[in-house]
Protein backbone atom coordinates (compact mmCIF):
# COMPACT_ATOMS: atom_id res chain seq x y z
CA UNK A 1 0.00 0.00 0.00
CA UNK A 2 1.42 3.76 -0.55
CA UNK A 3 2.48 5.22 2.18
CA UNK A 4 -0.02 8.04 1.99
CA UNK A 5 -3.00 6.03 1.37
CA UNK A 6 -1.40 4.09 4.42
CA UNK A 7 -1.24 7.31 6.57
CA UNK A 8 -5.03 7.81 6.29
CA UNK A 9 -6.31 4.24 6.73
CA UNK A 10 -4.17 4.42 9.73
CA UNK A 11 -5.72 7.58 10.99
CA UNK A 12 -9.66 6.60 9.95
CA UNK A 13 -9.85 3.22 11.11
CA UNK A 14 -6.45 1.47 12.66
CA UNK A 15 -5.49 4.11 15.16
CA UNK A 16 -8.72 6.09 15.17
CA UNK A 17 -7.95 8.57 17.73
CA UNK A 18 -11.15 8.73 19.62
CA UNK A 19 -12.74 5.33 19.64
CA UNK A 20 -9.23 3.67 19.48
CA UNK A 21 -6.56 5.36 21.25
CA UNK A 22 -9.50 7.31 23.67
CA UNK A 23 -7.51 10.51 22.82
CA UNK A 24 -8.79 13.92 23.49
CA UNK A 25 -12.12 13.01 25.16
CA UNK A 26 -12.37 16.57 26.68
CA UNK A 27 -13.57 18.01 23.10
CA UNK A 28 -15.40 14.30 21.98
CA UNK A 29 -17.78 15.06 25.27
CA UNK A 30 -18.36 18.40 25.26
CA UNK A 31 -18.99 19.12 22.09
CA UNK A 32 -21.04 16.88 20.48
CA UNK A 33 -24.50 17.82 21.61
CA UNK A 34 -25.30 17.96 17.87
CA UNK A 35 -23.88 16.45 14.89
CA UNK A 36 -23.25 19.51 12.92
CA UNK A 37 -21.07 20.76 16.40
CA UNK A 38 -18.94 17.75 16.13
CA UNK A 39 -18.70 17.85 12.65
CA UNK A 40 -17.63 21.83 12.90
CA UNK A 41 -15.39 20.63 15.89
CA UNK A 42 -13.53 17.89 13.68
CA UNK A 43 -12.74 19.85 10.97
CA UNK A 44 -11.46 22.73 12.90
CA UNK A 45 -9.37 20.47 14.58
CA UNK A 46 -8.47 18.56 11.62
CA UNK A 47 -7.21 21.80 9.72
CA UNK A 48 -4.84 22.93 13.18
CA UNK A 49 -3.50 18.73 12.99
CA UNK A 50 -2.50 19.08 9.22
CA UNK A 51 -1.09 22.62 9.35
CA UNK A 52 0.63 21.89 12.26
CA UNK A 53 2.04 18.54 11.29
CA UNK A 54 3.07 20.16 8.24
CA UNK A 55 4.57 22.96 9.92
CA UNK A 56 6.30 20.68 12.66
CA UNK A 57 7.79 18.18 9.72
CA UNK A 58 9.19 21.03 7.82
CA UNK A 59 11.15 22.15 10.49
CA UNK A 60 12.02 18.98 12.49
CA UNK A 61 15.77 19.59 11.74
CA UNK A 62 15.95 22.91 12.85
CA UNK A 63 13.50 22.72 16.26
CA UNK A 64 16.69 21.43 18.97
CA UNK A 65 15.53 18.34 20.63
CA UNK A 66 15.49 20.00 24.25
CA UNK A 67 12.81 22.61 23.78
CA UNK A 68 10.91 20.68 20.77
CA UNK A 69 8.24 20.48 23.28
CA UNK A 70 7.56 24.54 23.91
CA UNK A 71 8.22 25.01 19.89
CA UNK A 72 4.84 22.34 18.99
CA UNK A 73 3.22 24.41 21.49
CA UNK A 74 3.62 27.75 19.97
CA UNK A 75 3.27 26.33 16.44
CA UNK A 76 0.16 24.40 17.81
CA UNK A 77 -1.34 27.65 19.74
CA UNK A 78 -0.67 29.98 16.56
CA UNK A 79 -2.26 27.59 14.09
CA UNK A 80 -5.61 27.66 16.78
CA UNK A 81 -5.47 31.32 16.78
CA UNK A 82 -6.04 31.63 12.98
CA UNK A 83 -8.62 29.00 13.12
CA UNK A 84 -10.49 30.56 16.12
CA UNK A 85 -10.34 34.11 13.84
CA UNK A 86 -11.71 32.59 10.72
CA UNK A 87 -14.49 30.26 12.55
CA UNK A 88 -15.72 34.32 14.21
CA UNK A 89 -15.47 35.65 10.93
CA UNK A 90 -17.23 33.41 8.59
CA UNK A 91 -19.29 30.73 10.72
CA UNK A 92 -20.15 33.11 13.98
CA UNK A 93 -23.24 30.47 15.17
CA UNK A 94 -20.47 27.68 15.12
CA UNK A 95 -17.99 29.29 17.01
CA UNK A 96 -21.26 30.48 19.33
CA UNK A 97 -21.95 26.87 20.14
CA UNK A 98 -18.30 25.76 20.19
CA UNK A 99 -17.22 28.53 22.52
CA UNK A 100 -14.35 28.63 24.26
CA UNK A 101 -13.20 24.90 22.98
CA UNK A 102 -12.13 26.16 20.08
CA UNK A 103 -9.16 27.81 21.71
CA UNK A 104 -8.73 24.72 23.84
CA UNK A 105 -7.58 22.70 20.49
CA UNK A 106 -4.37 23.73 21.64
CA UNK A 107 -4.41 21.41 24.41
CA UNK A 108 -5.94 18.39 22.77
CA UNK A 109 -3.41 15.66 23.36
CA UNK A 110 -4.43 14.01 19.31
CA UNK A 111 -2.58 17.31 18.22
CA UNK A 112 0.72 17.21 20.40
CA UNK A 113 0.71 13.17 20.08
CA UNK A 114 0.78 13.34 16.12
CA UNK A 115 3.30 16.36 16.79
CA UNK A 116 5.60 13.84 18.73
CA UNK A 117 5.48 10.72 17.45
CA UNK A 118 4.74 11.09 13.97
CA UNK A 119 5.80 14.48 12.46
CA UNK A 120 8.52 15.10 14.19
CA UNK A 121 10.31 12.14 12.57
CA UNK A 122 8.94 12.05 9.22
CA UNK A 123 8.86 14.08 5.64
CA UNK A 124 6.16 16.65 5.03
CA UNK A 125 4.32 14.66 2.67
CA UNK A 126 3.30 11.97 4.99
CA UNK A 127 2.82 14.11 7.60
CA UNK A 128 -0.17 15.83 6.00
CA UNK A 129 -1.43 12.95 4.89
CA UNK A 130 -1.12 11.72 8.65
CA UNK A 131 -2.40 14.99 9.62
CA UNK A 132 -5.47 14.32 7.20
CA UNK A 133 -6.32 11.00 8.39
CA UNK A 134 -6.16 11.51 11.77
CA UNK A 135 -8.24 14.70 11.71
CA UNK A 136 -11.02 12.18 9.41
CA UNK A 137 -10.70 10.03 12.04
CA UNK A 138 -11.57 12.71 14.60
CA UNK A 139 -14.01 13.87 12.59
CA UNK A 140 -15.77 10.89 12.01
CA UNK A 141 -16.11 9.76 15.30
CA UNK A 142 -17.20 13.10 16.83
CA UNK A 143 -19.84 13.20 14.07
CA UNK A 144 -21.46 9.86 14.55
CA UNK A 145 -21.81 10.17 18.58
CA UNK A 146 -23.07 13.92 17.67
CA UNK A 147 -25.53 11.97 15.53
CA UNK A 148 -26.70 9.42 18.00
CA UNK A 149 -27.16 12.35 21.18
CA UNK A 150 -29.06 14.38 18.77
CA UNK A 151 -31.39 11.87 17.41
CA UNK A 152 -32.35 10.23 20.68
CA UNK A 153 -31.80 13.70 22.65
CA UNK A 154 -34.05 15.47 20.55
CA UNK A 155 -35.40 13.44 17.37
CA UNK A 156 -32.99 15.53 14.61
CA UNK A 157 -30.28 14.50 12.59
CA UNK A 158 -28.55 18.23 11.29
CA UNK A 159 -31.16 19.88 12.54
CA UNK A 160 -33.85 18.21 10.44
CA UNK A 161 -36.80 16.24 12.23
CA UNK A 162 -36.65 12.70 11.44
CA UNK A 163 -38.78 10.95 14.31
CA UNK A 164 -43.04 11.50 14.26
CA UNK A 165 -44.08 13.34 16.46
CA UNK A 166 -44.76 11.33 19.12
CA UNK A 167 -41.67 10.58 19.66
CA UNK A 168 -40.78 11.74 23.42
CA UNK A 169 -36.89 13.12 23.01
CA UNK A 170 -34.87 11.48 25.70
CA UNK A 171 -33.35 15.40 26.47
CA UNK A 172 -30.84 13.65 29.21
CA UNK A 173 -28.64 12.66 25.68
CA UNK A 174 -28.37 16.22 24.79
CA UNK A 175 -27.21 17.17 28.42
CA UNK A 176 -23.84 16.49 30.24
CA UNK A 177 -24.67 13.02 31.35
CA UNK A 178 -25.69 11.60 27.95
CA UNK A 179 -22.14 12.34 26.80
CA UNK A 180 -20.74 9.70 28.98
CA UNK A 181 -23.25 7.09 28.35
CA UNK A 182 -23.46 7.00 25.04
CA UNK A 183 -19.38 6.90 25.14
CA UNK A 184 -20.03 4.29 27.12
CA UNK A 185 -22.05 2.41 24.84
CA UNK A 186 -19.69 2.63 21.97
CA UNK A 187 -16.49 1.43 24.29
CA UNK A 188 -18.56 -1.49 25.73
CA UNK A 189 -19.68 -2.36 21.88
CA UNK A 190 -15.92 -2.37 21.15
CA UNK A 191 -15.29 -4.62 24.36
CA UNK A 192 -18.14 -6.91 23.06
CA UNK A 193 -16.96 -7.82 19.61
CA UNK A 194 -13.34 -7.95 20.81
CA UNK A 195 -12.10 -4.53 18.31
CA UNK A 196 -8.86 -3.13 19.69
CA UNK A 197 -9.36 -0.09 21.89
CA UNK A 198 -7.52 1.82 24.36
CA UNK A 199 -10.56 0.33 26.83
CA UNK A 200 -9.28 -3.23 26.65
CA UNK A 201 -5.52 -2.63 26.17
CA UNK A 202 -5.22 -3.78 22.67
CA UNK A 203 -4.77 0.10 21.08
CA UNK A 204 -1.21 0.32 19.28
CA UNK A 205 1.22 1.44 22.39
CA UNK A 206 3.04 4.92 21.12
CA UNK A 207 6.34 4.56 19.77
CA UNK A 208 8.10 7.69 21.87
CA UNK A 209 9.64 6.34 25.20
CA UNK A 210 10.78 9.10 26.65
CA UNK A 211 7.59 11.16 26.03
CA UNK A 212 4.31 9.43 26.76
CA UNK A 213 2.69 9.52 23.50
CA UNK A 214 -0.27 11.10 24.92
CA UNK A 215 -2.12 8.55 26.08
CA UNK A 216 -3.94 10.38 28.91
CA UNK A 217 -5.80 7.50 29.79
CA UNK A 218 -3.51 4.94 31.04
CA UNK A 219 -0.95 7.67 32.47
CA UNK A 220 -1.28 7.96 36.20
CA UNK A 221 1.56 10.29 36.32
CA UNK A 222 4.02 7.25 35.80
CA UNK A 223 5.91 8.36 32.57
CA UNK A 224 6.92 12.00 34.24
CA UNK A 225 8.30 9.91 36.97
CA UNK A 226 10.30 7.72 35.01
CA UNK A 227 11.51 10.29 32.56
CA UNK A 228 12.30 12.24 35.35
CA UNK A 229 14.57 9.25 37.09
CA UNK A 230 15.96 8.24 33.95
CA UNK A 231 17.33 12.13 33.32
CA UNK A 232 18.25 12.46 36.61
CA UNK A 233 20.43 9.07 36.28
CA UNK A 234 21.90 10.49 33.33
CA UNK A 235 22.92 13.45 34.53
CA UNK A 236 24.15 12.47 37.50
CA UNK A 237 26.23 9.32 35.45
CA UNK A 238 27.32 12.73 33.37
CA UNK A 239 28.28 14.06 36.49
CA UNK A 240 29.97 11.24 38.18
CA UNK A 241 32.14 11.56 35.35
CA UNK A 242 32.99 15.27 35.34
CA UNK A 243 34.06 14.92 38.94
CA UNK A 244 32.47 15.38 42.50
CA UNK A 245 32.68 19.04 42.38
CA UNK A 246 30.14 19.31 39.86
CA UNK A 247 27.72 16.39 41.25
CA UNK A 248 27.49 19.01 44.86
CA UNK A 249 26.91 21.81 43.04
CA UNK A 250 24.15 20.13 40.37
CA UNK A 251 22.38 19.15 43.58
CA UNK A 252 22.08 22.65 44.76
CA UNK A 253 20.81 24.12 41.73
CA UNK A 254 18.09 21.67 40.31
CA UNK A 255 18.98 21.02 37.01
CA UNK A 256 16.41 23.23 34.54
CA UNK A 257 17.14 22.04 31.22
CA UNK A 258 17.18 18.21 31.51
CA UNK A 259 14.12 18.89 33.70
CA UNK A 260 12.49 20.55 31.20
CA UNK A 261 12.30 17.79 28.54
CA UNK A 262 11.57 15.22 31.01
CA UNK A 263 8.49 17.04 32.86
CA UNK A 264 7.37 18.84 29.06
CA UNK A 265 7.64 15.30 27.64
CA UNK A 266 5.51 13.63 30.38
CA UNK A 267 2.50 16.24 30.58
CA UNK A 268 -0.22 15.42 28.33
CA UNK B 1 -19.10 39.12 49.19
CA UNK B 2 -22.20 37.61 48.52
CA UNK B 3 -21.09 37.90 44.58
CA UNK B 4 -17.72 35.48 45.22
CA UNK B 5 -19.82 33.31 47.86
CA UNK B 6 -22.58 32.46 44.81
CA UNK B 7 -19.27 32.48 42.42
CA UNK B 8 -17.51 29.90 44.29
CA UNK B 9 -20.50 27.77 45.02
CA UNK B 10 -21.85 28.06 41.12
CA UNK B 11 -18.33 27.20 40.11
CA UNK B 12 -17.64 24.71 42.51
CA UNK B 13 -20.83 22.72 42.68
CA UNK B 14 -23.57 23.71 39.79
CA UNK B 15 -21.42 24.58 36.75
CA UNK B 16 -18.70 21.63 37.71
CA UNK B 17 -16.08 21.58 35.27
CA UNK B 18 -15.40 18.31 35.24
CA UNK B 19 -19.08 16.83 34.83
CA UNK B 20 -20.79 19.46 33.24
CA UNK B 21 -18.15 21.30 30.96
CA UNK B 22 -16.17 18.42 30.30
CA UNK B 23 -12.56 20.68 30.96
CA UNK B 24 -10.11 17.94 32.66
CA UNK B 25 -11.72 14.47 31.49
CA UNK B 26 -8.00 12.80 30.49
CA UNK B 27 -6.69 13.21 34.36
CA UNK B 28 -10.07 12.56 35.86
CA UNK B 29 -10.24 9.11 34.35
CA UNK B 30 -6.72 8.53 34.48
CA UNK B 31 -5.64 9.53 37.69
CA UNK B 32 -8.37 8.86 39.56
CA UNK B 33 -7.67 4.85 40.11
CA UNK B 34 -6.92 5.55 43.92
CA UNK B 35 -7.96 8.25 46.33
CA UNK B 36 -4.47 8.92 47.50
CA UNK B 37 -2.97 9.52 44.25
CA UNK B 38 -6.46 11.59 43.11
CA UNK B 39 -6.16 13.69 46.43
CA UNK B 40 -2.71 14.60 45.23
CA UNK B 41 -3.74 15.75 41.66
CA UNK B 42 -6.67 17.31 43.36
CA UNK B 43 -4.81 19.85 44.92
CA UNK B 44 -2.21 19.89 42.75
CA UNK B 45 -5.05 21.46 40.59
CA UNK B 46 -6.36 23.62 42.71
CA UNK B 47 -2.97 25.07 43.76
CA UNK B 48 -1.91 25.84 40.09
CA UNK B 49 -5.09 26.69 38.66
CA UNK B 50 -5.59 29.84 41.19
CA UNK B 51 -2.17 30.77 40.64
CA UNK B 52 -2.86 30.46 36.77
CA UNK B 53 -5.75 32.39 36.77
CA UNK B 54 -4.59 35.16 38.45
CA UNK B 55 -1.60 35.44 36.94
CA UNK B 56 -3.13 35.30 33.35
CA UNK B 57 -5.74 38.19 34.37
CA UNK B 58 -3.21 40.24 34.98
CA UNK B 59 -1.05 40.18 31.99
CA UNK B 60 -4.34 40.38 29.82
CA UNK B 61 -5.75 43.45 31.66
CA UNK B 62 -2.70 45.05 31.81
CA UNK B 63 -0.52 44.05 28.83
CA UNK B 64 -2.53 42.59 26.13
CA UNK B 65 -5.22 45.23 26.12
CA UNK B 66 -3.63 48.20 26.57
CA UNK B 67 -1.88 47.35 23.51
CA UNK B 68 -4.66 45.86 21.95
CA UNK B 69 -3.51 42.23 21.23
CA UNK B 70 -6.75 40.43 22.61
CA UNK B 71 -6.30 37.96 20.01
CA UNK B 72 -3.03 36.71 20.65
CA UNK B 73 -4.50 35.45 24.22
CA UNK B 74 -4.37 31.48 23.35
CA UNK B 75 -0.67 31.69 22.99
CA UNK B 76 0.08 34.04 25.98
CA UNK B 77 -2.05 31.89 28.00
CA UNK B 78 -0.06 29.05 26.75
CA UNK B 79 3.24 29.92 27.17
CA UNK B 80 2.26 31.48 31.03
CA UNK B 81 0.92 28.60 32.17
CA UNK B 82 3.53 26.48 30.84
CA UNK B 83 6.04 28.44 32.26
CA UNK B 84 4.51 29.20 35.11
CA UNK B 85 4.57 25.32 36.35
CA UNK B 86 7.74 25.24 35.39
CA UNK B 87 8.47 28.36 37.91
CA UNK B 88 6.30 26.72 40.92
CA UNK B 89 7.84 23.23 40.40
CA UNK B 90 11.08 24.92 41.33
CA UNK B 91 10.27 27.25 43.97
CA UNK B 92 8.62 24.48 45.79
CA UNK B 93 11.29 22.05 45.42
CA UNK B 94 13.82 24.30 46.95
CA UNK B 95 11.81 26.18 49.22
CA UNK B 96 8.82 23.58 51.15
CA UNK B 97 10.22 20.34 50.02
CA UNK B 98 8.01 18.38 51.79
CA UNK B 99 4.67 20.10 49.74
CA UNK B 100 6.82 19.14 46.61
CA UNK B 101 7.03 15.75 47.39
CA UNK B 102 3.38 15.84 47.72
CA UNK B 103 2.68 17.09 44.45
CA UNK B 104 5.34 16.93 42.60
CA UNK B 105 4.60 14.29 40.17
CA UNK B 106 1.75 15.60 39.24
CA UNK B 107 2.70 19.47 38.60
CA UNK B 108 4.48 18.56 34.68
CA UNK B 109 0.93 16.64 34.49
CA UNK B 110 -0.94 19.95 34.60
CA UNK B 111 0.09 22.10 31.71
CA UNK B 112 -1.61 20.56 28.77
CA UNK B 113 -4.52 19.79 31.19
CA UNK B 114 -7.41 21.79 29.68
CA UNK B 115 -9.07 23.10 32.68
CA UNK B 116 -6.16 25.23 33.67
CA UNK B 117 -6.19 27.13 30.36
CA UNK B 118 -10.14 26.94 30.17
CA UNK B 119 -10.73 28.76 32.94
CA UNK B 120 -8.44 31.62 32.07
CA UNK B 121 -10.30 31.43 28.93
CA UNK B 122 -13.30 31.63 30.98
CA UNK B 123 -12.40 34.37 32.87
CA UNK B 124 -11.82 36.20 29.75
CA UNK B 125 -14.53 35.66 27.96
CA UNK B 126 -16.72 36.32 31.33
CA UNK B 127 -15.04 39.84 31.76
CA UNK B 128 -14.22 38.92 35.47
CA UNK B 129 -11.82 41.46 37.11
CA UNK B 130 -8.98 39.87 39.14
CA UNK B 131 -10.34 39.38 42.26
CA UNK B 132 -13.69 37.16 40.20
CA UNK B 133 -11.25 35.67 38.27
CA UNK B 134 -9.18 34.47 41.88
CA UNK B 135 -12.55 33.25 43.18
CA UNK B 136 -13.23 31.52 39.74
CA UNK B 137 -9.99 29.46 39.52
CA UNK B 138 -10.32 28.48 42.87
CA UNK B 139 -14.03 27.33 42.71
CA UNK B 140 -13.44 25.86 39.52
CA UNK B 141 -10.60 23.87 40.60
CA UNK B 142 -12.27 22.88 43.87
CA UNK B 143 -15.07 21.16 41.75
CA UNK B 144 -12.44 19.33 40.07
CA UNK B 145 -10.77 17.69 43.01
CA UNK B 146 -14.38 17.33 44.86
CA UNK B 147 -15.02 15.36 41.72
CA UNK B 148 -12.11 13.39 41.04
CA UNK B 149 -11.67 12.15 44.63
CA UNK B 150 -15.50 10.76 44.77
CA UNK B 151 -14.87 9.31 41.58
CA UNK B 152 -11.65 7.42 42.70
CA UNK B 153 -13.36 6.42 46.08
CA UNK B 154 -16.35 5.02 43.75
CA UNK B 155 -13.89 3.09 41.21
CA UNK B 156 -11.82 1.67 44.40
CA UNK B 157 -15.37 0.03 45.80
CA UNK B 158 -15.84 -1.03 42.38
CA UNK B 159 -13.06 -2.54 41.66
CA UNK B 160 -13.24 -6.13 43.24
CA UNK B 161 -17.21 -6.02 41.76
CA UNK B 162 -18.80 -8.74 39.45
CA UNK B 163 -19.27 -6.75 35.94
CA UNK B 164 -20.04 -8.16 32.72
CA UNK B 165 -17.41 -8.82 30.95
CA UNK B 166 -18.36 -6.25 28.51
CA UNK B 167 -18.39 -3.11 30.42
CA UNK B 168 -14.40 -3.61 32.38
CA UNK B 169 -12.46 -1.19 32.02
CA UNK B 170 -13.86 2.57 30.53
CA UNK B 171 -17.61 1.76 29.59
CA UNK B 172 -18.42 1.12 33.50
CA UNK B 173 -16.09 4.26 34.28
CA UNK B 174 -17.98 6.16 31.91
CA UNK B 175 -21.51 5.04 33.10
CA UNK B 176 -20.59 5.86 36.48
CA UNK B 177 -19.26 9.37 35.27
CA UNK B 178 -22.59 9.67 33.80
CA UNK B 179 -24.33 9.33 37.07
CA UNK B 180 -22.17 11.59 38.76
CA UNK B 181 -23.01 14.37 36.33
CA UNK B 182 -26.56 13.11 37.04
CA UNK B 183 -26.20 13.79 40.71
CA UNK B 184 -24.61 17.11 39.92
CA UNK B 185 -27.28 18.28 38.12
CA UNK B 186 -29.61 18.39 40.96
CA UNK B 187 -27.42 21.00 42.46
CA UNK B 188 -28.87 23.30 39.81
CA UNK B 189 -31.84 23.94 41.76
CA UNK B 190 -28.70 25.74 44.56
CA UNK B 191 -28.95 29.07 43.23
Amino acid sequence: MNKCTERLYNGLVKENPTLVLMLGMCPTLAVTTSAFNGLGMGLSTTAVLVMSNLMISALRKIIPDKVRMPAFIVIVASFVTIVELLVKGFLPSLNESLGIYIPLIVVNCIILGRAEAYASKNPVLPSIFDGIGMGLGFTCSLTVIGLIRELIGAGTIFGAHVLPDGYEPFSIFVMAPGAFFVLAILTAVQNKLKLKSATNGDAPQATSTLACGGNCAECVGETCTKNRMMIEQKLDEAAAKKGDVKAVNKNAFPETAGDKTGSEGGNR
Amino acid sequence: MKEMLLLLVSTALVNNVVLSQFLGICPFLGVSKKTKTAVGMGSAVIFVVTVASAVASLIYNFILVPCELEYMKTIVFIAVIAALVQLVEMILKKFIPSLYKALGVYLPLITTNCCVLGVALLNVQNNYNFLESIVNGFGTSVGFCISIVLMSGIRERTENNDIPHVLKGSPILLITAGLMAIAFCGFAGLI
